[in-house]
């Protein structure tokens, strides 16, 4: 156990280091400690890793910058490495001048204290020893999505098992007659090209098909997967996979629940009926169901989305599905380009065409399709057809249109199988409320056998994602990714993305699985929770809130880790009441002896102590940036990391302000609908948690406002500046706290 | 109007349904720059950058709207497009690059061949009092062409109006700039029948290219 202090940067020069040498000699009881005036530089990483080499260092306390800077540098594989940061956290934060100097000594002299608390908890991550190393990738669907994650996962070196349970492939976009052009000079519909998709797929030695079968059972972990692919005939395969794409796409919203806008009756149909129609001209004038051939059309867009709450909204779908404009603009060119007589009316509100289909609409009015900014209110049946009637929004009155077919857009529903949300509550209420029966109806496409559920999380509105911006792809099943339109709503240009991109999440998870290493976030952790069952009372608590589905239960109700699909959050360690739950560098004990580790000023001092827990993420990001634009806050704070607030166990907060914490800030990332938590659950379970240690501080006779929590984003390098004066400031005006040198 | 104009009027008013193209196709034909028309994509940039907008009866953005609804009547008897100043801020800033103010003027134009612009269009006046005065000399004839203005309401209007204006008029002549001369023949170009035959000759082209005759 060494420690090695830096002079660089300034340290030498402000701090008195040799007091600081002496308080990890002393205090943090190191081996040795050496100090050097370029730690980071060749010279100064050569003494280290000599030490390791040479005289069998096995942990390494740096006293020098913050734990995200010079990581390459300060990169030693192998042993247990804690970072006391005197740069980022005392030198750049804490005020200039000869008045600070007992102040930022006293901060740096607790960061080194705590440091080598941390260091002597510390074990070596030895990786998962229980991973397994099938690298095959199970693709689920074998539509557009499904299609290229197959040929993109073999191309790139994997085995393929798809999945289909039709009994063909292709799916929606086989059934098109063209496709919006993702190509110069975006100006007409493309062949979709879904049959040479199927023949490379198809004619690939590294995929195996399975057609008309579905997913019986998903058991196991990233890595050790085992899928049970059950046949129509009933036979069962059984498939060992070490990662899930989930591709199992969308059905069309159904018209028959819009029958205001003609759904049902005869010569409306919706853009799937008009495909079809396309596809039996066959390039020529397009007939309706009767044989007539059509004259005119109308396109009513937003059929049945976009409906938000309200007076009389909330019906249909809420949300846009994002393709429809465009494939009405090309449905109405396949009118015009087989002849240019033909009336083609866009009746919309709001045309969206993201991507260049923009040259796609220009091309369409080039073509003569008429674009009409109105609400479709009712649609009729006629002799002839049928009548439109509608809002014209810019000339602000009621107006109609007769037409010989009118095509509704009714957008995307992801068949995202069952919600396990709703089962939930089904269960709970005993299987009482009917609606909530019903809404389980679906069929589940995975058939997980997880504890959590049998299908993915639903993120909103029936889509399986975590985060459409920060981590497509990642569901909360690690190992398991959604693509296309069973996570957002999308074409067939976005579909092939979204398979690119999850399949390479895939490849990820099966790499990182083989040695044993978390996935991501914490691409490349080694660490793994470990529990001592002995001390377990079975409580559930860390079953029910792992976000990600990690923990099941044994036939005696004990906690099951599978630590291939755990993220090493440590929200379980933070959730455990009996505290068995840890990790070999980060546990109850790494955090709660750098607590204890600080020195603590009487009562009379005037010098309160305020305990910082930050995310690593986000907040200890936004600590750090502060000190890189010398922002200056608070001396009188120690900031502790934590993995995520998530893993914050109440015990420290309890221990802090029992050894004469004056104040504790809890820093974790923004929770809610639009949560920007890197383990989705983390900050909110923190909040909860924290909201019930509002009795404890009253036992112990403290003002509630001793424990905050706060929300902070990795760009509020000044607000957490301000937050943490703001705090001080408070403190001093509630008092010391008066549970000092107990 | 021409009779053949009139009977073009005829059959393309029968033939305008509501919400169909045949009026944006009738104004793709016949009005300058009226191909354009199908390109608006409804943002209202020109609305909002007209410095005459609150005084129009519809903004271009609407007249564009009415012609793909096909409200034939309304758009060519509207007064809008007699109401623009030709400033040009609706071109500059149109994004999908319309030519508006020149549609504006076509649209004017063609309404005016129709016949079915407004009584008393006050733009609509002036400029046929200009156009007819010109095309008498090929030169304008300033006087005559005041006094024509003066009278356009009635003989004792137009006594009134004179008496009005008398000291600009009278300025005016101190200055050389009117001379009372003038209302005997008044100064004329060369080849007077010339210069009509070139214009009758323009606008048989034009309406063979516009399909008036057709």
């Amino acid at each position: 156990m060494v420690a090695y202090v830096c002079a660089g940067c300034g340290l030498g020069d402000t701090l008195d280091l040799k007091q600081t040498e002496k308080v990890a000699q002393k205090e943090g009881k190191m081996q040795a400690v050496k100090r050097h005036d370029f730690l980071c530089s060749a010279e100064g990483v050569q003494m280290i890793q000599g030490d390791i080499d040479n005289d069998g260092v096995t942990h390494v306390m740096i006293a020098a910058c913050s734990r995200r800077a010079k990581t390459e540098a300060f990169n030693f594989p192998g042993v247990a490495m804690s970072r006391a940061n005197l740069r980022e956290g005392v030198l750049w934060v804490v005020a200039e001048g000869g008045d600070h100097d007992e102040v930022r000594q006293e901060m740096a002299d607790d960061y080194v204290r705590m440091s080598c608390a941390e260091l002597k908890r510390m074990k070596v991550p030895a990786g998962n020893p229980d991973a397994d190393t099938s690298k095959r990738i199970l693709v689920v669907g074998g539509g557009v999505t499904g299609l290229t994650a197959a040929i993109e996962a073999a191309e790139t070196g994997y085995d393929v098992v798809l999945v289909e349970k039709t009994a063909a492939l292709g799916g929606w976009a086989a059934k098109l007659w063209k496709r919006v052009p993702f190509r110069q000079p975006y100006a007409d519909p493309q062949p979709t090209g879904v049959a040479e998709l199927i023949a490379r797929v198809v004619g690939n030695s590294r995929i195996t098909v399975h057609l008309n079968s579905t997913i019986a059972e998903t058991a196991g972990a990233p890595g050790r997967f085992k899928i049970k692919v059950a046949q129509e005939s009933g036979a069962i395969t059984e498939e060992t996979v070490g990662a899930i794409v989930q591709a199992s796409g969308f059905n069309t919203y159904d018209m028959a629940k819009l029958p205001e806008l003609g759904g049902g009756k005869p010569n409306v149909v919706d853009q799937a009926g008009l495909e079809t129609l396309a596809v039996s001209a066959n390039g020529g004038a397009i007939k309706r169901a009767d044989g007539r051939e059509v004259k005119s059309v109308v396109f009513v867009q937003c059929a049945g989305q976009r409906d938000e709450e309200g007076a009389s909204g909330g019906v249909h779908l809420p949300y846009c599905s994002g393709h429809c404009c465009a494939t009405s603009i090309k449905q109405a060119m396949y009118f015009k380009d087989a002849n240019p007589e033909v009336d083609t009316v866009v009746m919309f509100t709001d045309l969206r065409v993201p991507g260049m289909a923009e040259d796609f609409y220009r091309s369409a009015q080039q073509k003569g399709v008429t674009f009409t900014k109105g609400k479709a209110s009712k649609v009729e049946s006629t002799d002839a057809g049928c009548q439109v009637h509608f809002r014209d929004l810019i000339l602000d009155e009621d107006a109609s249109i007769g037409a010989d077919l009118v095509v509704l857009a009714t957008g995307q529903v992801p068949n995202s199988g069952v919600n396990i949300e709703l089962v939930e509550e089904a269960e709970g209420e005993k299987k009482g409320a009917p609606e909530a029966e019903a809404a389980v109806k679906p069929i589940s496409i995975l058939n997980l056998t997880y504890r959590q559920g049998k299908d993915l999380p639903q993120l909103k509105h029936g889509l399986n994602d975590s985060h459409f911006i920060c981590f497509p792809y990642e569901t909360r099943r690690t190992g398991i990714y959604a693509a296309g339109p069973v996570r957002r709503p999308m074409d067939m240009l976005q579909a092939t993305d979204d398979a690119t991109g999850a399949t390479l999440k895939a490849v990820q998870a099966v790499e990182n699985a083989a040695v044993g290493r978390a996935a991501h976030p914490r691409s490349g952790d080694l660490s793994y929770p470990i529990v001592r069952l002995e001390g377990c009372t079975q409580c559930k608590r860390c079953t029910v809130e792992c976000p990600f589905g990690a923990i099941d239960e044994d036939e005696k109700r004990f906690p099951v880790f599978n630590q291939a699909r755990c993220r090493r959050c440590g929200t379980c360690m933070g959730a455990c009441p009996v505290r068995v739950i840890s990790f070999e560098n980060y546990s109850v004990d790494t955090v709660g002896m750098q607590i204890k580790a600080v020195d603590m000023p009487d009562e009379f001092s005037e010098r309160p102590r305020i305990l910082i827990l930050a995310c690593e993420n986000d907040a200890y990001p936004a600590l750090d940036m502060a000190g890189l634009s010398r922002t200056e806050y608070s001396a009188f704070v120690r900031v502790i990391p934590v993995r995520c607030l998530g893993s914050v166990n109440t015990i420290w907060v309890t221990d802090a302000l029992n050894s004469g914490y004056d104040g504790v800030m809890m820093m974790g990332c923004k929770k809610g609908d639009d949560y920007q938590c890197h383990f989705v659950k983390g900050s909110e379970l923190a909040h909860y948690r924290m909201s019930k240690t509002d009795d404890t501080l009253k036992q112990l006779g403290l003002e509630k406002e001793r424990v905050m929590s706060f929300e902070v984003a990795i760009t509020d390098s000044q607000k957490v500046a301000a937050l943490i004066n703001d705090y001080a400031a408070k403190i001093k005006e509630i008092g010391m706290s008066p549970l000092k040198g107990f | 109007m021409s009779e053949s104009n009139k009977a073009a009027n005829t059959v393309a008013a029968a033939a305008v349904a509501r919400y169909r193209n045949n009026f944006l196709k009738e104004v793709e034909e016949r009005v300058e720059d009226g191909d354009m028309v199908k390109m608006c994509m409804q943002c209202g940039v020109c609305a909002g950058s007209c410095p005459l907008g609150p005084h129009w009866e519809h903004s271009p953005q609407k007249i564009f709207m009415m012609i793909r609804a096909g409200k034939r009547d309304e758009v060519l008897s509207s007064d809008s497009m007699w109401m623009c100043t030709s400033c040009y801020n609706c071109i500059v800033r149109c994004p999908r690059q319309l030519p508006i103010t020149h549609i504006m003027h076509g649209l004017a134009h063609y309404a005016n061949r129709l016949g079915m612009v407004p009584k008393g269009q006050p733009t609509r006046d002036i400029a046929k009092l200009f156009w007819d005065n010109l095309l008498k000399t090929g030169r304008v004839n300033e006087l005559k062409f005041s006094l024509a203005m003066y009278f356009k309401d009635g003989f004792v209007q137009g006594i009134k109006n004179a008496l009005a204006m008398q000291g600009i008029g009278l300025s005016l002549m101190k200055a050389k700039r009117l001379s009372p001369m003038e209302i005997i023949g008044g100064h004329k170009c060369k080849d007077q029948s010339g210069i009509q035959k070139m214009i009758a000759k323009a606008r048989e082209i034009e309406d063979r290219r516009r399909g008036a005759l057709a």
